[in-house]
């Protein structure tokens, strides 16, 4: 085959590493700038080195924050993947049920961030919301601006109402992939409930739950909105999220050499974590094959 | 094992069938003798596969009753039929390795470990995975999958019956041929009731005692490969068994004589007046070409070679004739008279096969 050797052809990357260059990589780099620099304001920065970095690495409170987080994400995940796969295994295969279900059940998802927040807000608020008021008229002492394990079963219940459905959907995807005579087979093979289960269901769902986990563990690594509508990281700091104190060391104390060494720690977090879940995964996945 | 009897059974996808095309599966009474094998041949979507599946109860047929020996099983549920199944296409537990896969069903009717493992054991000798019983089976091939799916149909010795639903299509043709010839000795060995499903005639003759030929829903003929040859009870047998399938002409019937057209063609016996289209049936097998004489005047169109014999493709006033011919004998394309043998002549009418009046008397004494 002749190859026709025209270097100009790296002019049609153009227009894809202009954007990139303004969408990721010169924001990415004006907060790398902020993380080696201090600033006194009016504009005027030193060099600081590897200081913020260090200060972040060794700082109870980000380490506090970093704590709840994964508390957070592990408790969510170990609700919303199996709660996703039962809600998934229950629902009509076909048929108008099955259209309808689909429907219900991907609305959640459809609700912007902050609505979903309001909304759980004020329905879990003791004088007007009406679990809050259900709640404490049934004598349960429930009150999420001042307990702290209130506030946290709020923010799980909430991010449960919101995102067991997207596992929910993608698991059916899962499982109306899996064709009929895999059914056929396991009845005339006699296999228990279970069994159908174990060996086929869950395997042929294996692909679309690792997407699942992932994109749910990254989401809700991040997590921001719904919880600081709900309860702005308090009482105290007792659902102050890692982009919760993000956002309030830069925003609200404008530390922004800290906020930046920060933000960039968090992001090697999160693409280390989800790098390892999704080699773990895979590996899983190849197990047993030559 | 049981004999299987169908008792006015018919099945409809349609909640309330109306039509009679509303029917995936019409009327059938039918009895299959235990420990013989049979071939369920038709085409695409003529109703074998939901033959076969009410049969080991995936589905519950609108009418009619099962009988698997005495017992009306219709309302039973698979796993009380004790039946098993092949599919068309591989069906495998993936996170299994092999040997659990085989061993998949003895474990679920509890087994005891050492009979499943001396099973598990001879089933893969026979469909030749001894070497990858430790391998999952998920990176395995198609046909080693469906080796799979067959070694699991045929791992429960004390089965009513095993159901094959086209299991070799995704097998390549060596392997084919090898799987049937041990799906034939097994049964000789073991003398289960086989019901092997297929579209495919070569794959059904070479495997089965009898025959069912299905057409639109309907069992059309059940015989022995040779009657199906010699006496197609339905033009479609004649049309679909037979390479290349039985010649078909429009003709009127008197007496011994079939006309078509002006052309005179004698019979073996002698027919009672019909009703209805009537057709004669001639295998190509049992045609003769010649160049002079008394045959139906015919125009060669073609000659084909396909090894042992040739094929003459041929037409009479535009409906095709085919005749086999002899290796060595001399034909050509062009004019030409075919000549029937006239005690292979079979006369349809409405599709059906009628007897001459002497068969007739003797099936009536």
């Amino acid at each position: 085959m002749n190859r026709t050797v025209n270097q100009k052809a790296w002019f049609l990357v153009l227009p894809v590493l202009v954007l990139v260059a303004f969408s990721a990589v010169i924001p990415l780099m004006t907060v790398v700038n902020y993380s080696v620099q201090d600033s006194f304001g009016n504009n005027q920065f030193f060099w600081a080195g590897l200081e913020w970095f260090e200060e972040i690495l060794t700082s109870e409170r980000v380490h506090n924050a970093l704590g709840r987080q994964i508390v957070f994400s592990a408790i969510i995940l170990a609700i919303e993947v199996p709660l996703g796969i039962l809600v998934a295994l229950s629902m009509p295969k076909r048929g108008f049920w099955a259209s309808l279900s689909l429907v219900l059940i991907a609305l959640p998802l459809l609700i912007p961030w902050n609505v979903v927040g309001t909304i759980w807000q004020i329905f879990g608020r003791v004088d007007i919301g009406l679990l809050g008021w259900t709640l404490r008229n049934l004598g349960v002492d429930y009150n999420y601006t001042q307990n702290a394990l209130d506030a946290w079963i709020t923010v799980i219940v909430m991010d449960v109402w919101h995102w067991t459905s997207l596992v929910a959907l993608l698991a059916y995807a899962g499982l109306q992939s899996i064709p009929e005579a895999y059914y056929q087979a396991a009845k005339i093979d006699q296999a228990s409930r279970w069994s159908v289960f174990r060996y086929i269901e869950l395997p042929k769902m294996q692909g679309v739950l690792l997407i699942a986990i992932l994109l749910r563990f990254m989401d809700s690594f991040m997590i921001y909105t719904e919880p600081f509508v709900v309860t702005g990281g308090g009482p105290g700091n007792a659902t102050t999220f890692l982009s919760i104190d993000l956002v309030k060391m830069a925003l609200g104390q404008f530390d922004l050499g800290p906020a930046a060494a920060f933000s960039l720690m968090y992001f090697l977090v999160i693409l280390l974590i989800s790098w390892v879940f999704y080699t773990v995964m895979v590996n899983l996945d190849r197990r047993g094959e030559r | 094992m049981a004999r299987i009897t169908l008792s006015g059974l018919a099945h409809s996808y349609v909640p309330d069938p109306a039509d009679p095309d509303d029917w995936a599966l019409k009327e059938l009474n039918m009895t299959w003798q235990d420990g013989s094998a049979y071939a369920l041949l038709g085409a695409s979507g003529c109703g074998k596969s939901t033959l076969l599946n009410i049969i080991s109860g995936l589905l519950a047929p609108s009418r009619g009753r099962v009988f698997f020996g005495e017992t009306d099983v219709t309302d039973a549920p698979t796993a009380e039929r004790n039946i098993a199944q092949v599919f068309q296409f591989p069906v495998v537990y993936d996170t299994m390795t092999v040997r659990q896969n085989l061993a998949f069903p003895l474990r679920n009717r509890g087994a005891d470990a050492d009979y499943v493992r001396r099973r598990v054991e001879s089933i893969a000798a026979m469909i030749g995975m001894e070497a990858e019983l430790d391998r999952k089976a998920r990176g395995l091939t198609a046909d080693a999958k469906q080796k799979i799916s067959l070694g699991r149909g045929m791992v429960r010795e004390d089965v009513s019956a095993i159901l094959f639903d086209e299991p070799l299509t995704v097998i390549d043709p060596h392997m084919k041929w090898e799987l049937r010839t041990q799906l034939r000795a097994l049964h000789q060995q073991f003398g289960h009731t086989m019901i092997y499903v297929t579209h495919d005639q070569t794959e059904a003759l070479t495997f089965a005692d009898r025959v069912v030929v299905m057409h639109d829903g309907r069992v059309v003929q059940t015989g022995t490969p040779e009657e199906l040859f010699e006496r197609p009870e339905h033009t479609f047998v004649g049309y679909f068994i037979g390479s290349p399938g039985m010649n078909l002409l429009d003709a009127q019937v008197f007496g011994d004589t079939a006309w078509v057209g002006d052309h005179a063609v004698p019979l073996s016996g002698n027919y009672r007046p019909v009703r209805g289209r009537v057709q004669i049936g001639i295998r190509p097998e049992f045609v003769s070409l010649t160049s002079d004489g008394e045959g139906l005047p015919v125009e060669v169109s073609r000659v084909e070679d396909v090894g042992r014999y040739r094929i003459a493709r041929a037409h009479h006033e535009g409906e095709p004739v085919n005749a086999v011919v002899a290796e060595g004998a001399a034909v050509g394309t062009g004019r030409a008279r075919a000549v029937f043998a006239p005690e292979r002549i079979n006369v349809y009418v409405e599709d059906w096969r009628v007897a001459p009046e002497a068969e007739q008397g003797r099936a009536a004494r």
